[in-house]
């Protein structure tokens, strides 16, 4: 079941209340909607992944909320500033201290990190949740032989294995390496020590993140990623449901 | 690695599937929704609508499409066609489209590339080209508009260069004088588009075998290969194309 609470410019219908309701049946998913861009794919993926979805922009639902789904499309500046205009920012990071298990996609993981050079001016990064540390730059154009890429990397591609052991993340259960999901981006995360998966334009960047095995991120869009992606959110569903 | 794409284009004409010969003499060839679920399962990396009777009145019957097509698909879509300003794109991304393709109104007012860009991002933002060899100069090709109407006097590499530097994601390169035919896309108009930018390009019009779509990637240099009446009339499978093209060494996904 999917149930909005916030209306075009942010508005909160009842929001609460619904909210409570829910919470007594069974654990509910706060899909973070930050007004930039459609998240229905990203909804209808969870609900058919067997979630309890509220789709809202009010810190005070993602206060209460068994999980949370970050998703994003756009510049990570402008939606670094929405998060925090919003009261969001201190919302999620709240969440995720409780042990709430967490999944942001696309620019929605580049959020999780400490900063982000998109859209960023001389003095620096901008600043993200930094659930993760490090920062969000642009992908590599050119490939270790001098052959050059095309940027926006857009399409299907492979996730692969890093030093971190895959079949302890209930995200990548029944995922095989080498598995393709749907990337369409010009940025991306920092190799760190909580680097999933890897993938490789012109040379391997970090593809999914994992801390706790609980916190993810994930640089593919699983909403758009036919049976693997649903498979992905299924197991992200199956997390929050055992917690 | 970044596998080739296999996109299906469908025309879409008060909400039903058609397809033009050289842009005129439409056939009807299904549900847009439906089709898309069924390229879905074949394989298809996505899919595209083009609206060919996009007036401002009608824009309803797309923007419903669009947001139907976010529910049932699994797979990311772009919509096009009749796209004049910004709100028109933030209404369709509102609906759930994941890129919109602009063509005639971003060589009327290129600066709409860069809006749309920066409002959406560049990986929401496609700008098709229609293009036609220049008679008597078979290395250079004039940008059409207007369904392939009217010539514009532009470069077509030269304005796919500009359309990546004002920020679109993709180019969607159509070559007017294959559309159509089925004698294979024009690779030589192809690659000299992908060699001058350095955001992927969509190889459209002219397939009308197998060995076609290997040829846009191997001899085209495109990062994807677009077809519709081979696709909607059944004569080819996704999964064939694919598994053509991995007969000829090309990444795709299976």
């Amino acid at each position: 079941m999917a149930t909005a609470l916030n209306g075009d410019g942010g508005e909160i219908r009842s929001g609460l209340v619904a909210c409570d309701q829910l919470s007594l049946e069974e654990p509910i998913i706060a899909l973070v909607d930050y007004h930039k861009g459609n998240i229905t794919s990203v909804e209808r993926g969870l609900v058919q992944a067997g979630a309890s979805v509220v789709v809202t922009d009010d810190p005070e639902v993602v206060a209460q909320v068994a999980a949370v789904v970050l998703p994003g499309v756009g510049a990570f500046a402008d939606a670094a500033a929405t998060l925090r205009e919003l009261g969001l920012d201190r919302a999620i990071l709240e969440a995720v201290e409780r042990g709430a298990p967490f999944l942001g996609i696309c620019l929605g993981m580049h959020l999780m990190f400490e900063g982000g050079l998109e859209h960023a001016s001389d003095e620096g990064p901008v600043p993200g949740l930094g659930i993760l540390p490090g920062v969000v730059g642009p992908l590599e154009a050119y490939t270790p032989e001098g052959q050059r890429v095309k940027i926006p990397h857009v399409g299907w591609n492979s996730i692969d294995e890093t030093a971190l052991a895959w079949e302890e993340e209930p995200l990548l259960a029944g995922i095989q390496p080498g598995e393709y999901f749907y990337f369409t981006h010009s940025f991306c995360a920092p190799e760190s020590a909580y680097s999933l998966t890897h993938t490789t334009h012109a040379t391997p960047f970090t593809s999914a993140v994992a801390r706790d095995h609980r916190i993810y991120g994930v640089q593919f869009h699983p909403e758009k990623s036919s049976d693997p992606g649903a498979r992905l959110l299924r197991n992200f569903v199956s997390l929050v449901k055992a917690q | 690695m970044l596998t080739k794409r296999v996109i299906p284009c469908m025309d879409v004409k008060d909400g039903r599937v058609v397809k033009g010969v050289n842009f005129v003499n439409l056939r009807d060839a299904g549900d847009p929704i439906e089709l898309a679920a069924a390229y879905d399962a074949q394989c298809a990396d996505e899919v595209i609508f083009l609206d060919i009777t996009a007036t401002s009145d009608k824009r309803d019957t797309t923007i419903d499409l669009a947001a139907r097509a976010s529910e049932s698909l699994h797979l990311p879509y772009c919509v096009g066609g009749g796209f004049r300003s910004v709100a028109d794109i933030r209404s369709m991304i509102k609906a759930g489209a994941d890129k919109v393709s602009v063509n005639s109104a971003a060589v009327a007012n290129p600066e709409l590339i860069e809006l749309a860009s920066r409002a959406f991002g560049s990986q929401a933002i496609l700008c098709a080209i229609d293009a036609k060899v220049v008679p008597g100069n078979p290395n250079k090709w004039e940008v059409y508009v207007g369904g392939g109407r009217k010539a514009t006097g532009l470069d077509a590499v030269e304005w796919a260069q500009e359309a990546a530097r004002r920020g679109a994601g993709e180019i969607l390169l159509t070559s007017m004088d294959r559309d159509g035919s089925r004698d294979g896309f024009d690779c030589a108009l192809t690659r000299a588009v992908a060699r001058a930018v350095d955001i992927p390009v969509i190889a459209s019009g002219g397939v009308g075998k197998l060995e076609h779509f290997a040829q846009g990637i191997l001899e085209g240099e495109a990062d994807a290969v677009l077809a519709a009446s081979v696709f909607h009339l059944g004569e080819l499978t996704i999964r064939q194309v694919k598994e053509s093209m991995a007969s000829y060494g090309i990444p795709v996904r299976l």
